[in-house]
């Protein structure tokens, strides 16, 4: 995270014109540079604290996100294990976060890592984008299994994905994959879209 | 493909899963004490019974936690899940 930002690329930089071919059947963009921190919390005496500093509850159910715009912004918090939770913030905020977490956690066991260069942020929406991430995931994302605020940790073409349902009914999510395998997936998920470069939207 | 219900995530595919080999192995209290032979027992020597058996497992692909399963070792069935501060339950 010391890179310079006028010169850092990000890890599907050059991807933007095969991503939209894939429209309007799917809407397929990366969201480079969000600030990611692991936030680990064993003492939940803290959660109060934490939750203030970023403006949204801790999900306290297994596989949840939660979202909301805090003092920093909006912010999603992932829970990624029964006390391991992802903290997605805009590009830039992971330093000022980072100490405003630690400063929550105080003394308690627990910390504050910051992750922002382990993954980029792959958004997918659109009529088929549901369609789409089946070819590869097992996990049902019918909305009726899969409703808004579902996080999950699975994988995507035998890549490690986590993935979060923003809006299940329009087919909304976000996949976030490690930088190392974001081009690798990208390239699968451009693939797999082919049959739907033919789609064209239903006249209303 | 097998699903494992993770204690955490629920219904899973077993790819996302690692296994641990026998649960409920105790480390030995007193270790310095230990003969070759103890020590060697207590580091490869596993049950293998036919029917219910302890297991871990880790759910690598997601969650990442640890969790203890009673497997049957005939039919692979999954009699129950459990999490590591837990007993294991009575099956049948
Ligand atoms: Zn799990």
């Amino acid at each position: 995270m010391t890179a310079d930002i006028a010169t850092r690329r990000s890890p599907l930089d050059g991807w933007t014109s095969r991503f939209t071919e894939l429209a309007p059947a799917v809407r397929l963009a990366e969201r480079p540079f969000l600030a990611q921190l692991t936030l680990r919390l064993t003492d939940t005496s803290r959660a109060a604290a934490v939750s203030r500093v970023l403006g949204v509850e801790l999900p306290e159910t297994p596989c949840t996100f939660s979202s909301g715009t805090g003092p920093h912004g909006p912010v999603e918090v992932a829970w990624l294990g029964p006390d391991e939770y992802l903290v997605l913030a805009q590009p830039g905020l992971q330093r000022t976060l980072e100490s405003a977490l630690r400063e929550a956690i105080g003394d308690t066991h627990g910390a504050v890592v910051d992750v922002s260069a382990q993954r980029t942020t792959l958004t997918l929406s659109g009529p088929r984008a549901r369609d789409l991430l089946a070819h590869g995931c097992a996990i049902d994302l019918h909305p009726s299994a899969s409703p808004i605020g579902t996080c999950v940790q699975t994988l995507l073409a035998q890549a490690g994905i986590i993935l979060l349902v923003r809006d299940a009914d329009a087919g909304e999510f976000v996949v976030l994959v490690r930088a190392s395998f974001a081009t690798y997936l990208a390239a699968w998920l451009v693939d797999a879209g082919m049959e739907y470069r033919e789609y064209r939207e239903q006249p209303v | 493909m097998q699903l494992i219900p993770c204690p955490w995530c629920g219904p899973r595919e077993e790819v996302e899963f690692h296994y641990g080999g026998q649960a409920h192995v105790a480390y030995p209290a007193e270790s310095a004490a230990l003969s070759d032979e103890e020590w060697a027992k207590f580091v490869f020597f596993r049950d293998n019974p036919r029917g219910p058996f302890a297991e871990r497992w880790s759910h690598a692909a997601g969650c990442r936690r640890w969790f203890n399963a009673v497997r049957d070792t005939r039919s692979y069935e999954l009699l129950a899940v459990y999490r590591p501060d837990q007993e294991r339950p009575v099956t049948t």
